[in-house]
């Protein structure tokens, strides 16, 4: 296929450092809209801020780059407002799930008709590596010196608990189950979430002792299994292990059908 | 029997609020419940169903902001309505809207503050806020209603204004007024004058959505429309992509502020009372006005000649028409539920020229016409 189509080349060159996975992900997401054939003028996309976050001002759609943590928000209204759009949410671990969780958790209630590509690296690297809701515990961050005394949330089982039609999680070592997951969350009706996690080398990787890029990457491989084969596993074996898969796939109404319904519902009162 | 007139209602403020909305074709409202504005967000619950339109309750304020900035892209005209504590919450989203030129309506229907202060009672502490409440410098409008017919034509004001000039626009309304119930005599929405946003003319590839053009004011296109444009609260250039350029941020940061500014007088209305002759001016805005006027006419009938000024317009502060009326005048008073925020700007736009004095009254209770009255007769 080709990206250019999709790409503003002449904002390039972007911001992500070396090694960041970042690149891979909106890759993924490219190929998963060429494959639906979408028209360019009919996708916008949402971000608030951080490194995700800058994704939308290398994409040729209607591109909206908001607050922090309040992409959600910004994305409820555009898709209420404009519900022919295809509404691409992009944010990371840190504006989806801190700053912006009570979003989060209400666009999944909602079951609002948006799909969210969260890029989880497990750290605030914009602003030079703090501990973010998702740092693993113990791990170091520059707010963080002696580890990481929280525990993190699981953004994946967070979006099911709240009620999102589609979760799913992969890594960009997988990019042949990430491709699948964003075409079907963007195939789907109401709040679908895909997680992907994504090496951050540079404030995350570094200060972890966690090697190259490529070694980050070689981890995701190595410590991932599959939703499918945890039944078999014990919680030994379960332990530090990335579950990937699709965690929730789910009919239920979506929030504008449910809406067209009290327009109905309201002209009949009339 | 005379049959009703239909056109006429008893409403009280925040229903004006919520039916002028409906008539200036907003089609979308978030909110989050807050006394004393909640009535607008029940209305429009139940009225924008009817016409097709959107109403959503988020999750917070902050939401309902991000929301009404996103419809508003989506082409849709859009307002929330709020009070003292989520106008505060709101405000980081209110400068994006400033910032990028994204037409909204945002009604503060004020009561006591600080901080969860007096949920059911009125004040007037956010004039400076309104002004200034999210960081850097930016352009907004504000405007404040002193009736519930006023509050009508005010709404639609509201969102004429956002349109004709790309900007978030406030409605300062207070307790008072958006509780009050008065006979209102709808006009009829044929003679209504309805702005809209210019949509660009020129093709997808020659669009610049912060163009530098003579208006200083730039088509907007929705999302959707073919455009595929870039918008960003981060300082950008013409094309709307983020930059580090310091002439390319200069020259937008100028045109932002200069677009309001350059259009005051279309954006400044002022009513005035017995100033022709007046040696003591009174000025106020809002359910305080009421009393000022009433103390005024009492004033008069005891020969003493005050006049009022009216501030329909806070921001931008109606500082020239404020020194050409108060010229003639020996003694200024100006009376408002807070410590003297607008005092203060009267006494910069009179440039201290007169005694300035305040009626101040924070305690949740309206300033009474005596109040004022006993101003006007002390001796200075």
């Amino acid at each position: 296929m080709d990206y250019l189509q999709y790409l503003r080349l002449d904002k390039m060159p972007h911001i992500w450092c070396d090694g960041c996975g970042h690149g891979i992900v909106l890759k993924s997401i490219l190929r998963s809209i060429d494959k639906l054939e979408w028209d360019k003028n009919d996708i916008a996309m949402v971000s608030g801020i951080g490194c995700s976050s800058r994704t939308p001002g290398y994409v040729d759609f209607n591109t909206l780059h908001t607050t922090h943590g309040r992409a959600l928000a910004f994305a409820t209204g555009l898709k209420i407002a404009s519900p022919r759009l295809h509404v691409i949410v992009v944010s990371g671990d840190g504006d989806a799930t801190a700053i912006g969780g009570n979003h989060f958790i209400h666009a999944a209630r909602r079951n609002i008709d948006i799909t969210m590509i969260i890029y989880n690296n497990y750290i605030y690297g914009m602003t030079g590596g703090q501990v973010s809701p998702t740092t693993p515990s113990r791990k170091k961050a520059s707010t963080a010196p002696y580890g990481n005394p929280d525990e993190p949330f699981d953004i994946s089982r967070l979006a099911q608990a709240a009620g999102a039609a589609y979760v799913a999680r992969s890594t960009v070592y997988h990019v042949g189950r990430t491709d699948k997951y964003i075409e079907q969350a963007l195939l789907k009706p109401g709040f679908s979430v895909v997680e992907v996690l994504t090496p951050c080398p540079t404030s995350y990787g570094r200060r972890n002792k966690e090697g190259t890029a490529v070694d980050m990457m070689m981890a995701q491989k190595a410590n991932s299994v599959g939703l499918e084969r945890i039944k078999n596993m014990s919680d030994e074996e379960l332990e530090g292990k990335i579950i990937l898969g699709v965690f929730v796939d789910k009919d239920q109404k979506s929030y504008l059908t449910r809406y067209n319904e009290v327009v109905e519902q309201a002209r009949n009162m009339k | 029997m005379e049959t009703p007139n239909p056109n006429v209602k008893m409403w009280q403020g925040n229903v004006a609020c919520a039916e002028a909305a409906l008539a200036a074709g907003c089609r979308f409202f978030a909110g989050y419940p807050i006394t004393p504005s909640t009535e607008i967000a029940e209305v429009l619950s139940q009225r924008l169903p009817m016409v097709g339109g959107n109403f959503i309750q988020m999750e917070d304020e902050i939401a309902a902001m991000g929301a009404i900035i996103g419809a508003s892209l989506g082409g849709a005209k859009a307002m929330t309505a709020t009070s003292g504590p989520g106008f505060s919450l709101k405000q980081e989203n209110i400068g994006f809207a400033a910032m990028a030129e994204v037409p909204c309506v945002i009604v503060n229907v004020q009561r006591g503050g600080p901080s969860t202060g007096l949920p059911t009672h009125a004040a007037q502490g956010e004039v400076m806020q309104s002004r200034w409440g999210t960081h850097g410098d930016h352009p907004i409008i504000v405007l404040s209603p002193f009736s519930v017919r006023e509050t009508y034509d005010m709404t639609v004001r509201a969102f004429n204004l956002a349109e004709k000039y790309r900007t978030p626009v406030i409605l300062l309304s207070d307790e008072i007024i958006g509780h009050l119930t008065e006979k209102v005599d709808v006009p009829p929405i044929e003679q209504m004058r309805i702005v809209n946003r210019k949509k660009p003319s020129v093709s997808p590839d020659n669009y610049l959505p912060y163009e530098l053009n003579e208006s200083d004011i730039p088509a907007m296109a929705n999302f959707g429309d073919g455009y595929r444009y870039h918008v960003t609260g981060l300082a950008h250039d013409e094309t709307g992509f983020p930059t580090n350029n310091p002439e390319k941020i200069q020259v937008q940061l100028d045109r932002l502020n200069r677009k309001i500014d350059r259009y005051r007088d279309d954006i400044v209305e002022i009513e005035t009372h017995y100033t022709e002759d007046a040696e003591i001016l009174v000025i106020s805005f809002g359910s305080t006005s009421r009393s000022a006027r009433r103390a005024v006419i009492n004033a008069r009938e005891k020969g003493i000649k005050a006049g009022l000024l009216r501030l329909k317009t806070i921001w931008p502060f109606p500082d020239k028409e404020i020194e050409v009326i108060s010229d003639p005048v020996r003694k200024i008073i100006v009376a408002e539920m807070n410590l003297g925020q607008i005092a203060h700007e009267v006494e910069w736009a009179t440039r201290r020229s007169k005694p300035v004095v305040r009626v101040n009254k924070i305690n949740g209770e309206p300033i009474t016409p005596n109040e004022i009255f006993n101003a006007i007769i002390a001796q200075d």
